[in-house]
């Protein structure tokens, strides 16, 4: 039986003065601790009820086995409607993303884990909007690519610019729309993206596969406070163990690999 | 916009990371007044670093949430002179900070001194080797200062901020099992030094089988509660893994948040003004004397700040824009090799090696801290450079700070596929099963790598970008591959399944997409020849008496450690010239030209 998960202790109090700033508010909501110590208890009863070596429920959940499944096997990426994306975008949003991140013998995929509605929030935000990038012209885009990123889009713009383009190339290309097609013909078409086959107005197919490429990682990836992770599956299949953020006791046990499951900023446990 | 003059102070401070919390702390100790202007956010480690919200991954090394925002400035990048410099857009490659404690808030806390050789480099290499193993093209200067100079300050930092680590020689006697080419020390380290996660310890068994002579790394997190010099209190370090580009939630990490900054807010000579971005520094009709600072304030008032001593502790490369923003110096021409605001700008030459271990065991990335285990067989002038025809070197070392799983897939195996189920098993599998050796080398300065201010694009404050002109150079090139080569021994004992060895490649450019490090150096160097330092041994502007610059613009060329242990020394050394010396004197320069 491992021991009890050490608990987060801040250190005793500081003589830090509190600053009340004019900036701005974190964006996300802080849980009160004791709903994080809530969720590592959860963790630790699941653990002892689950055992170790119990497949994950995220990944029971999931059909192993069925790589290609097109989004109607996965009615919530539709039942939810989306903020930013028009419902013809988010289609495509959605199986492209689900090739990039498959459901597959690892685990869940992107629309089960939520990435899809991820992308979505997350153009509503600084970043989305272009804010955290700086946008002023000049634009050189025909710079040498080791310089860094030219384009005149915020991340809204790629999408916006990205999306109307590729679902019409795609209708164009194979008078399907990119979610009908079969998964050997959605990673050819991926693929075309990637090696920069075409563009978009001014927007590189390969910059906009990057970006979407990025983005579903890190919706797959992120905490699940950002509406992507679901379940914690995406961290459960990485290994990684969330907000937990404390191995004190687990420093030095080189013959143990840690043993707890992932937990959230918000207390949920996988 | 409203303009307004304030009432005058004695010194201004721009910037208050760590150079400006510690310029700050001792002039306010002298009895002076002291505004420290800082252009980011206020922040806490109490507020920002808060758990569990900081500890995201997304928000905090992905969106960036504590660093400088481009939008606001930024600067312009080329790789050579024949090139149109372009802005860089989006933070990737180097992560300056913004708001109170600057870099500092946010750096993973690992805290070197200098060693002997780097501190007169030039000096050592002609003595060792002979002038001419100095290449065409090549910079290479001594700092000025010497290292039995600046041992009593780096004692004083490492107790300011509460580092952790093992001594080798204290006082010229063998103490403890630390880094055998370490120089030596006057006392120990304040800490005992953190435990070794798995990975150190694996590196620790596989470079002690292959010959070479690990140690802990010197860190800046504490290895158990502290109350340090200033009276301020660490807690004990619980490895969570959230050190680079977070603000710490232990308040285990050093930063001036929470080492310095609440001694500092006690004295009542001490004022601090956050979003407060300085625009240039004032000087009188002579040119030779500073009168003040401007300000841009957060509702866009421009604000003059008088005062008789200007510190300016922006970070390394905002310290040159605002010298040659405000005509602090001669501005570098590479053409003619004249002028020195701009001159040996450098960076760190870092490359990164996977090792993938068999599946068998868990690498578990994410427990970290500032930590590990390095050897320093290669770094410096630990070895003979005469066979190899370059100068430089680079420690080895596994720092695991902790690896979150967006940076983990993100960076997944090299040569695997980049996306789908291969690439999702090829990830997770690196993940659990991989951990990477750094080799962290230095930088040296060459004629035609510098600062400039750009000709195109503007700051959002309607201020001349500064300009980048940075590449790598083949002797730089040749010293990463041989020693990142030596690990091949290393790799041999660890066991490992398969390894990617990362080196430099010729003929490729540096890249800004990639991130490095934040390691920037150089620009506004100190030395002892005007002609070719802007800054005397005291960090003081040879030009401009009573401008002070602290930070790594003052470094001559880059070294393999982190930067910020010597920042911290020179700080204290800088300050305790002033202190003993300017404050005492007519305001004039410390060195005689």
């Amino acid at each position: 039986m491992p021991d009890m998960p050490h608990r987060p202790h801040p250190a005793a109090p500081l003589a830090e003065r509190p600053q009340h700033a004019s900036a701005a508010l974190p964006a996300i909501p802080a849980p009160t601790r004791r709903h994080v110590v809530q969720g590592l208890g959860t963790g630790t009863a699941a653990l002892a009820l689950g055992g170790l070596t119990a497949p994950p429920a995220a990944h029971a959940a999931t059909e192993p086995g069925t790589p290609g499944a097109s989004p109607s096997a996965h009615p919530a990426a539709h039942t939810h409607t989306a903020r930013f994306f028009s419902p013809e975008d988010f289609a495509f949003l959605s199986a492209a993303c689900e090739r990039i991140f498959p459901a597959d013998a690892q685990g869940p995929g992107a629309i089960a884990l939520g990435v899809p509605h991820f992308i979505d929030g997350q153009m509503d935000t600084p970043w989305g909007r272009g804010e955290l990038w700086y946008m002023q012209g000049p634009h050189r885009p025909e710079a040498p690519a080791n310089l860094g990123y030219q384009l005149p889009y915020s991340p809204q713009q790629i999408y916006k610019t990205g999306l109307a383009g590729v679902v019409a190339w795609v209708q164009k290309t194979h008078q399907a729309a990119f979610e009908t097609l079969p998964p050997e013909t959605q990673d050819s078409i991926l693929t075309a993206l990637e090696n920069n086959a075409t563009q978009f107005d001014t927007l590189p197919a390969a910059a906009f596969f990057e970006q979407l490429r990025s983005d579903t990682i890190e919706g797959a990836f992120a905490d699940p406070i950002h509406g992507g992770n679901k379940h914690l599956a995406g961290w459960t299949m990485m290994g990684f163990p969330g907000a937990r953020a404390d191995y004190m006791d687990w420093v030095d046990r080189y013959d143990t690999p840690y043993p707890y499951g992932p937990v959230s900023i918000s207390g949920e446990t996988a | 916009m409203a303009e307004k003059t304030l009432p005058p102070v004695d010194v201004v401070v721009v910037g208050s990371g760590w150079a400006g919390s510690i310029m700050a702390k001792e002039l306010c100790e002298a009895g002076l007044s002291v505004v420290m202007l800082e252009r980011g956010a206020r922040r806490s480690t109490a507020r920002d670093g808060a758990y569990p919200a900081s500890i995201d991954e997304l928000e905090g090394a992905v969106r960036y949430k504590l660093f400088q925002n481009p939008a606001q400035t930024t600067v312009t990048v080329r790789n050579r002179t024949d090139q149109e410099a372009v802005p860089y857009r989006r933070l990737a490659a180097f992560l300056p900070g913004a708001g109170v404690g600057g870099a500092g808030l946010h750096w993973t806390g690992v805290h070197f001194r200098a060693t002997p050789q780097d501190l007169r480099l030039r000096s050592h290499v002609v003595e060792r080797y002979g002038s001419k193993f100095i290449p065409e093209g090549m910079a290479l200067q001594d700092y000025g200062v010497t290292y039995e100079e600046l041992e009593p300050f780096f004692d004083r930092a490492e107790k300011v901020f509460g580092t952790s680590g093992l001594a080798y020689t204290v006082n010229g006697e063998v103490t403890g099992k630390g880094n055998v080419f370490a120089p030596d020390r006057s006392d120990d380290f304040p800490l005992p030094p953190l435990r070794d996660v798995y990975t150190a310890h694996l590196f620790r068994h596989a470079a002690t089988e292959a010959g070479y002579h690990p140690y802990a790394m010197p860190a800046a997190n504490a290895s158990q509660p502290y109350t340090n010099t200033y009276g301020a209190q660490m807690g004990p370090c619980n490895f969570c893994g959230y050190c680079s580009d977070y603000a710490c939630y232990m308040s285990a990490k050093a930063s001036p948040n929470v080492n310095i900054m609440p001694a500092l807010r006690r004295h009542e000579n001490f004022t601090l003004r956050s979003n407060a971005h300085v625009l240039k520094v004032l000087l009188d009709s002579t040119g030779k004397k500073a009168t003040g600072v401007v300000y841009q304030d957060a509702e866009g008032n421009h604000i003059t700040q008088p005062a008789g001593l200007v510190i300016l502790a922006a970070f390394q490369f905002h310290n040159v824009h605002l010298m040659l923003l405000s005509g602090i110096g001669k501005a570098y021409d590479p053409a003619s090799n004249t002028g020195t605001v701009g001159r040996n700008f450098t960076y760190q030459n870092i490359t990164n090696s996977t090792v993938l271990m068999p599946p068998t065991r868990s690498t578990d990335q994410f427990i970290g801290s500032a930590g590990g285990v390095a050897i320093d067989d290669f770094n410096s002038d630990n070895f003979d450079h005469g066979p190899h025809g370059f100068i430089g070197g680079s420690p080895l070392w596994v720092n695991q700070a902790g690896v979150k799983p967006i940076a983990g897939a993100k960076g997944s195996f090299p040569g695997a596929p980049r996306w789908g189920s291969a690439w999702k098993k090829a990830a997770i599998d690196t993940y659990r099963h991989s951990f990477t050796i750094n080799a962290q080398g230095s930088n040296m300065a060459y004629r035609d790598v510098y600062l400039d201010l750009d000709p195109t694009w503007r700051t959002s404050y309607g201020q001349p970008m500064l300009r980048m002109t940075f590449d790598w150079k083949d002797n730089d090139i040749r010293m990463n591959r041989f020693v990142v080569s030596q690990l091949e021994g290393v790799v041999k004992a660890l066991g490992a399944q398969d390894a990617h060895y990362g080196m430099r490649e010729p003929g490729k450019p540096f890249d800004v997409r990639d991130y490095q490090t934040t390691h920037l150096c150089g620009g506004a160097i100190m030395g002892e020849d005007p002609k070719t330092s802007a800054l005397n041994r005291y960090l003081q502007s040879w030009d401009v008496p009573n401008v002070f610059v602290v930070g790594a613009n003052a470094f001559p060329q880059g070294m393999g450690y982190n930067p910020t242990g010597l920042v911290a020394a020179l700080a204290y050394w800088s300050a305790h010239h002033i202190r003993t010396q300017w404050l005492k004197g007519n305001g004039g320069p410390l060195v005689a030209q």
